[in-house]
């Protein structure tokens, strides 16, 4: 029962930056732009996450005072966004104005932003005299949270009420974002700019402009999902090739999720357990290479599955991967 | 302003434009009066759409004036020309399957945050009443008919209050009931004080419904008349630059065997609904049999099961063939399209995609030709002399217009893709022959060689199989016509003994007590 509580809590731990990098796909989709560069916006929001409150904290130490705890993690939010942003940014002028393949060019951008990610990571490390780290100040503003009375609680608490804010925030996201698609006008026109930009076109719509304000702030989100990970999965320090794989599965979560953020919240805290479970589930003469293989296993029969099923809803938008030209004839 | 520019909704001055090298519209002008219909006839590729596409916004002229109501305007956008109140329906419908006929109706518009559901499907429904649309606001497109899309088209237009309202080729889809239900909505429009143009080729729907007619060929305007004072022959001939004889020519020849038998075709979609029940015909040598339907009632799939393409679920299909010397009725059902070639059968399918399913785009004559044909080569190498030459011959009898037998196909015209299409599978002597749609897009020309050709294949005694959609060609050319709705044959009948609104009522339901003509 212990073991169960705890597994649970790593794979809300564990499903979050998978779930944010899911969000930030399934903003971009929904656009028509397939874009593979996930990965690469994760590291460069990763690196972005880290270098802005570190660099904060060494200007604050300097002149003697502490660094806040709200400062750092609104600069670690704001940069990752960004950051992730930028990358997404880079791949919509390429796609968008350009029109350049989009596979293409979202591979390019894992490529660039693995890069980006790792240099910056480890040219800090080297300025710093080894590894980048935060100090405690800065890493408890991304502890789990104390909420009185509420955290307190047994089992319900521990399940619910104590893990660190970007948890809640990507939860709270999840669902706006769900609120976002079926309810405003905003959220129908880029659905139909997904599905079909002449029709969107024709009906008034600047499509450009759809596609471009979705994977920009779709490519921030998956940067935060990016921060996630050198902020809380490694505790503000950074790791080489700390999103390691994190990205890709996102971008197979989107399918799983049927393009829907209600439901990527399940599949996130399926696939954050599956990365976890060899911790909490032991079973002997299993190779630890195997549990490894869990999530990408997953991942292939997940794709198996939505191929075989059939249906005219809850599928990719239908100009995914298409880039939009008005006077092509 | 004088009263004289008041009197009209539209005035298009001068207009021109290109796409890259090609000139799609050369100094053509256009004037709509308020309160008309305004017939905007033209072959294809004569510029119609094109022109049509600068007034709602798609495509910016490159030199002429517009004026809306006497004022000249800029339009740049779509949405620029929605706000001067012109509205598009165009012919590939621009709605998104997987939203709701109020979704789209509302996409696009401005407003507050949220989208008010119940207010906007009072409104669509207050529109229906008015002009007598028949529309569900709450059903998905995907689920919707041809003609239910069109509907959601028209509303979505008056919708956002246009007052003038163009449709390109509104009828090209319709069955001839719903031609009608649409002209009575168009006319109810026009008393209601809108302004429309309707694009068509079809001159008896132009002499049916519009109150004048503007004409264009080749991308330059011809000229405008009065309806009342035109007849068919008058405006074909400025359509075509030259007077034309309209009439099909069927050839009269004897039937012949039996070539293909179908019994009880039973095929299923991917989505598992049957798209074809229990289907089952003969074709004859030296016939044609035409198949009607509405667009979707298993035309396709009956044409690909035919070809051995379309996986069957049920009954047979069989094929008059010779095995060592004696005749056979050979069952294709299961066998995969090289086994079927090897027993010897000796069928061609033109299909509707020609440059999907019929033709590579990218390659050149040459080699389109020699697809058919190379795996009779022996050895490793193959051989281009011969579909050069066959490549040749197609160019010199069709009067292909192509700068030469290497240009890839898909720089042609359809009208050119389609002789070669046709050509080549002629040329390799079938017996069965299945052509799809074999005229759709092409121009008049071309269209009455395609007629001519068929009709020489039929004389040598070959069973064509014609899926088509306009039911007067059909009945011209044809010696039966099936109908199919449905996935169900609903008749099999002789064109001489019905009529075109029989043929409708047969597209549109299964009827039980219409005889089966052998």
């Amino acid at each position: 029962m212990n073991t169960l509580l705890n597994l649970a809590v790593a794979a809300v731990l564990a499903g979050t930056p998978l779930l944010l990098g899911t969000l930030g796909e399934i903003l971009t989709e929904k656009s028509g732009n397939i874009n593979l560069g996930v990965e690469g916006m994760m590291f460069m929001g990763a690196i972005a996450g880290l270098a802005a409150p570190y660099l904060y904290e060494q200007q604050v130490l300097l002149v003697g005072s502490t660094p806040s705890k709200l400062a750092g993690a609104f600069l670690a939010l704001a940069a990752s966004f960004l950051a992730g942003a930028l990358g997404a940014l880079i791949y919509g002028f390429l796609t968008i104005t350009l029109r350049a393949n989009q596979n293409v060019t979202g591979l390019t951008l894992t490529i660039f932003g693995t890069g980006i990610g790792n240099f910056f990571g480890e040219y800090l490390g080297s300025q710093a005299g080894g590894y980048v780290a935060l100090g405690d100040e800065l890493k408890a503003a991304f502890a789990n949270l104390s909420i009185p009375g509420l955290s307190q609680i047994p089992v319900i608490g521990k399940l619910f009420f104590q893990y660190n804010w970007v948890v809640y925030f990507a939860i709270v996201l999840a669902l706006c974002m769900n609120h976002f698609f079926q309810r405003t006008r905003v959220g129908l026109n880029l659905r139909a700019v997904g599905e079909d930009p002449a029709t969107a076109d024709a009906a008034g719509i600047n499509v450009t402009r759809y596609k471009y304000a979705a994977t920009v702030i779709g490519g921030g989100i998956c940067g935060i999902g990016g921060m996630y990970m050198s902020m809380v999965t490694t505790s503000g320090v950074w790791v080489y090739n700390c999103v390691s794989g994190y990205g890709w599965l996102a971008v197979a979560l989107v399918i799983f999720a049927t393009w829907n953020p209600a439901r990527a919240l399940l599949a996130a805290l399926i696939f954050g357990g599956l990365t976890v479970l060899r911790l909490y589930l032991r079973i002997p003469g299993m190779p630890m290479q195997i549990y490894e293989m869990f999530p990408y296993i997953a991942t292939i029969l997940v794709l198996i599955v939505t191929s075989i099923r059939q249906s005219r809803e809850n599928v990719q938008p239908k100009s995914c991967g298409k880039n939009y030209f008005r006077e092509e004839r | 302003m004088d009263g004289h520019t008041l009197d009209y909704a539209v005035q298009m001055k001068n207009i021109t434009k290109f796409f890259g090298t090609v000139t799609a519209n050369h100094q053509v002008s256009l004037e709509l009066r308020n309160g008309e219909i305004l017939a905007l006839l033209g072959e294809n590729g004569s510029g119609k759409t094109t022109l049509m596409n600068m007034l709602s916004g798609i495509y910016f002229p490159d030199s002429g004036t517009i004026k809306i109501r006497g004022r000249e305007v800029t339009i740049r956008s779509p949405r620029d020309a929605f706000e001067l109140g012109i509205g598009m329906i165009h012919q590939h419908y621009k709605l998104v399957e997987p939203l709701t006929a109020a979704e789209n109706i509302v996409l696009g518009l401005p407003g507050g945050m949220y989208v008010n559901r119940r207010q906007v499907n009072e409104k669509v429904r207050e529109i229906s009443r008015r002009y007598q649309f028949d529309l569900n606001p709450k059903k998905k497109i995907y689920s919707m008919s041809v003609s239910e899309k069109q509907t959601v088209e028209i509303l979505k237009a008056l919708y956002r209050g246009a007052e003038i309202l163009i449709l390109d080729e509104p009828t090209a889809v319709l069955t001839p009931q719903e031609t009608e239900k649409l002209f009575t909505v168009l006319r109810n429009m026009k008393e209601d004080g809108k302004s429309i143009i309707i694009i068509t080729h079809k001159l008896h729907e132009v002499l049916a419904i519009s109150d004048r007619v503007t004409i264009l060929r080749k991308g330059e305007y011809i000229g405008t008349v009065e309806t009342a004072a035109a007849t068919q022959e008058d405006l074909t001939e400025k359509m075509v630059g030259r007077p034309i004889s309209l009439e099909i020519e069927r050839p009269k020849t004897q039937r012949g065997e039996e070539m293909l038998k179908v019994v009880d075709l039973t095929c299923l979609r991917p989505d598992r609904v049957k798209a074809l029940n229990k289907v089952s015909f003969s074709a004859y040598a030296g016939e044609i049999l035409g198949i009607a339907g509405i667009a979707g009632s298993g035309q396709k799939e009956l044409c690909e099961a035919i070809a051995g393409l379309y996986p069957v679920s049920g009954g047979s299909i069989l094929y008059n063939c010779q095995t060592d010397g004696t005749q056979v009725m050979e069952n294709i059902v299961g066998q995969r399209s090289d086994q079927i070639y090897r027993k010897g059968i000796s069928m061609a399918f033109v299909p509707e995609d020609r440059l999907g399913m019929g033709l590579v785009g990218s390659m050149d004559m040459v080699d389109n030709v020699m697809l058919r044909s190379y795996r009779r080569n022996p050895g490793i190498f193959v051989d281009r002399k011969k579909p050069k030459e066959i490549s040749e011959k197609l160019i010199r009898d069709l009067e292909i217009q192509t700068p030469g037998v290497h240009t890839p196909v898909r720089r042609l015209s359809g009208g050119n893709v389609q002789k070669i299409l046709l050509g080549r599978e002629i040329a390799y002597e079938p017996l069965v022959l299945v052509v799809a749609y074999p005229v759709r897009g092409l121009d008049i020309n071309s269209s009455y060689k395609i007629y001519d050709m068929l009709g020489e294949q039929k004389k040598k005694g070959v069973a064509v199989i014609f899926v088509g959609e306009d039911l007067d060609v059909l009945m011209e050319i044809s010696d039966r016509i099936l109908v199919l709705c449905g996935g169900k044959v609903s008749g099999v009948v002789k064109p001489e003994e019905t009529t075109k609104e029989k043929l409708g009522l047969m597209m549109l339901r299964v009827t039980q007590d219409e005889e089966v003509i052998e």
